[in-house]
């Protein structure tokens, strides 16, 4: 029991991470960045590069040279993003929105398919693997690998939350996510604005690229694909565009497929989550914490 | 000096041709109406000025610098600052961060605490609900913040755009106070009403537009008493 639990939140806390910035860029733009689930294939791949870069990895240093290569990796992830929202979706902003989403699905293949002529079709093994040592909590086995990633990700998600409820760009962030030109108007560079959430959303997603590499141990140009559905999935669930909404929802998610697939069995895990996001679409498409939109006069 | 020159101005939406040559100036704390009928232009006078949208042709020129077509994150930073049409208030963001929103392009944090407090002292309704969600704010006290925040900006020209739009009488009257007092400390204020006379018993100028041109201009006075100003905008005095 503890162990499903254990097992639905870890899994949910990377969900979590990707839906993040599916959900900021949805907040802001009012995009489905379909290409988002790939700017985590690209995390991986670049934490890939990085290792294989820095040669043989003795298990000893592991850890420290993981996070090394998770704020590297980052901030790649991050400046493709920006360059992504640059080249494919600033000039269709004022577009119908089914333009958008036609440019972001093929800014999709073109990421993967991109991948897949640079590092080739076949997957990679990843050339790090943390230590297996395990501990028992309250009847669960929990390995140190497996709280350094959630530690990380919880991090991350606070840092995140702070940052957008705190702070001065945080509010300018939600200014123009509720009304872009009103924020104009209030002296916030809008493209400046749209650019740096595209920018975390994006290296949150880079981040959990290279913890899924280390993690599962292989990596492939399709692997956002998958991701990206349930990342969506968890926004959809949580409430897109509200960020504790959303990690709420990648939890959920977590914690569903792994009491699902327990009941089940594995071959239903994402029918899991496709049924869920049907489900919220039709009976709440607002999602479970998705704000109230207060009328304007 | 004038604070804004407009001169030539054209802007056209795809097809529609929306300003046509407009031509007005607002002086250094000078407060002036700019009235005319549903569709006429003023609006899209404003959002030019304010760099909203992008003119077609001719120039805006403010405290001697040729602003056409800048952005309007910079124009803002100048103190030329434009309070739009329906207000626009933030509405899942309370009254306080709705206020400091509009000090986000001032840099000294103490001087925007200034900014808010005299904000506050000023529209004390404001003060009282400063935790509540500007969209559940009243229409007048939707007015009231999308003014507050513009003043904490730190304006020397600000643009209204119909700020007793749907309010009640006395509501309307309350606006045009603030209004009034923000002129008298020295602010220059380009108001667009389709309530002429409450714009006429503020502005010390004024013009009127049809179809993207000036038609009219004068003191207030003047196009008070004007015929064909009190027949078409004044409801025949
Ligand atoms: N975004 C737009 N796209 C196309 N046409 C527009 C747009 N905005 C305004 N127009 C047109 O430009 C003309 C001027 O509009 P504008 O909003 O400036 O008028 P206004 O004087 O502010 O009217 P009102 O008193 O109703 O607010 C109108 O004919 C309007 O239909
Ligand atoms: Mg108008």
């Amino acid at each position: 029991m503890t162990q499903l639990v254990w097992n639905g939140l870890f899994v949910g806390s990377f969900y979590a991470l990707v839906a993040l910035g599916y959900s900021m860029v949805y907040g802001i733009m009012k995009l489905l960045n379909f290409a988002h689930g790939d700017l985590y294939m690209l995390g991986a791949f670049t934490g890939f590069a990085v290792l294989g870069a820095a040669g043989g990895v003795s298990v000893t240093m592991a850890l420290p040279l993981l996070l090394l290569v998770l704020v590297l990796t980052m901030g790649t992830t991050g400046l493709a993003g920006v360059l992504l929202e640059r080249v494919a979706y600033r000039r269709l902003r004022g577009a119908p929105r089914l333009s958008l989403l036609i440019t972001a699905v093929g800014a999709s293949f073109a990421l993967e398919y991109g991948m897949r002529a640079a590092a080739g079709a076949d997957p990679r093994v990843y050339p790090v693997r943390l230590g297996g040592t395990s501990l028992e909590v309250l009847g669960a086995r929990v390995t140190l690998q497996q709280l350094a990633l959630v530690g990380v990700a919880v991090v991350l998600m606070v840092g995140l939350n702070l940052l957008v409820t705190r702070s001065r760009e945080g509010r300018a962030m939600r200014a123009v996510a509720l009304d872009p030109r009103a924020a104009a108007l209030m002296g916030i560079d809008v493209d400046a604005v749209i650019a740096r959430t595209f920018f975390l959303g994006s290296a949150l997603a880079g981040a959990a690229g290279v913890m899924a590499g280390a993690h599962y141990g292989k990596i492939d140009f399709m692997m956002g694909f998958l991701i990206g559905l349930k990342a969506f999935t968890a926004a959809v669930i949580g409430g897109i565009g509200n960020i504790p909404g959303t990690m709420l929802g990648g939890l959920l998610l977590g914690l569903l497929e792994s009491f699902g697939t327990f009941w089940l069995g594995g071959e239903w895990r994402d029918v899991f989550a496709f049924g869920v996001l049907i489900l919220f679409l039709t009976v709440r498409p607002t999602g479970l914490l998705g704000e109230r939109v207060t009328e304007r006069v | 000096m004038a604070a804004l020159e407009i001169d030539g101005l054209d802007v056209h939406y795809g097809g529609v041709h929306a300003l046509r040559g407009l031509a007005l100036t607002v002086g250094e704390g000078e407060a002036v109406a700019l009235l005319g009928n549903n569709g006429a232009g003023k609006t899209t006078t404003l959002s030019a000025v304010s760099g909203l949208v992008r003119p077609t042709g001719g120039r805006i020129v403010y405290d001697g610098r040729d602003i056409t077509g800048a952005k309007p994150s910079a124009i803002v930073r100048l103190g030329l600052v434009h309070v739009p049409e329906g207000r626009r208030v933030f509405s899942t963001l309370s009254v306080h961060d709705n206020l400091l929103l509009g000090g986000y392009a001032v840099r000294d944090q103490a001087e925007v605490r200034r900014r808010i407090d005299r904000v506050y002292a000023l529209l004390p309704r404001l003060a009282e609900r400063r935790e509540q969600q500007g969209g559940t704010l009243s229409g007048g006290e939707q007015q009231m913040l999308a003014i507050g925040r513009a003043l904490v900006t730190g304006p020397r020209l600000l643009l209204l755009d119909e700020p007793s739009m749907g309010l009640a009488p006395l509501v309307v009257a309350a606006v045009m106070d603030v209004i009034r007092e923000i002129n008298a400390e020295g602010t220059a204020v380009l108001l667009v009403e389709q309530n002429a006379r409450a714009a006429l018993k503020i502005a010390h100028r004024g013009y009127v537009i049809e179809n993207g041109t000036c038609v009219l201009t004068g003191t207030a006075a003047d196009l008070r008493d004007d015929a064909r100003v009190a027949e078409a905008y004044l409801g025949g005095v």
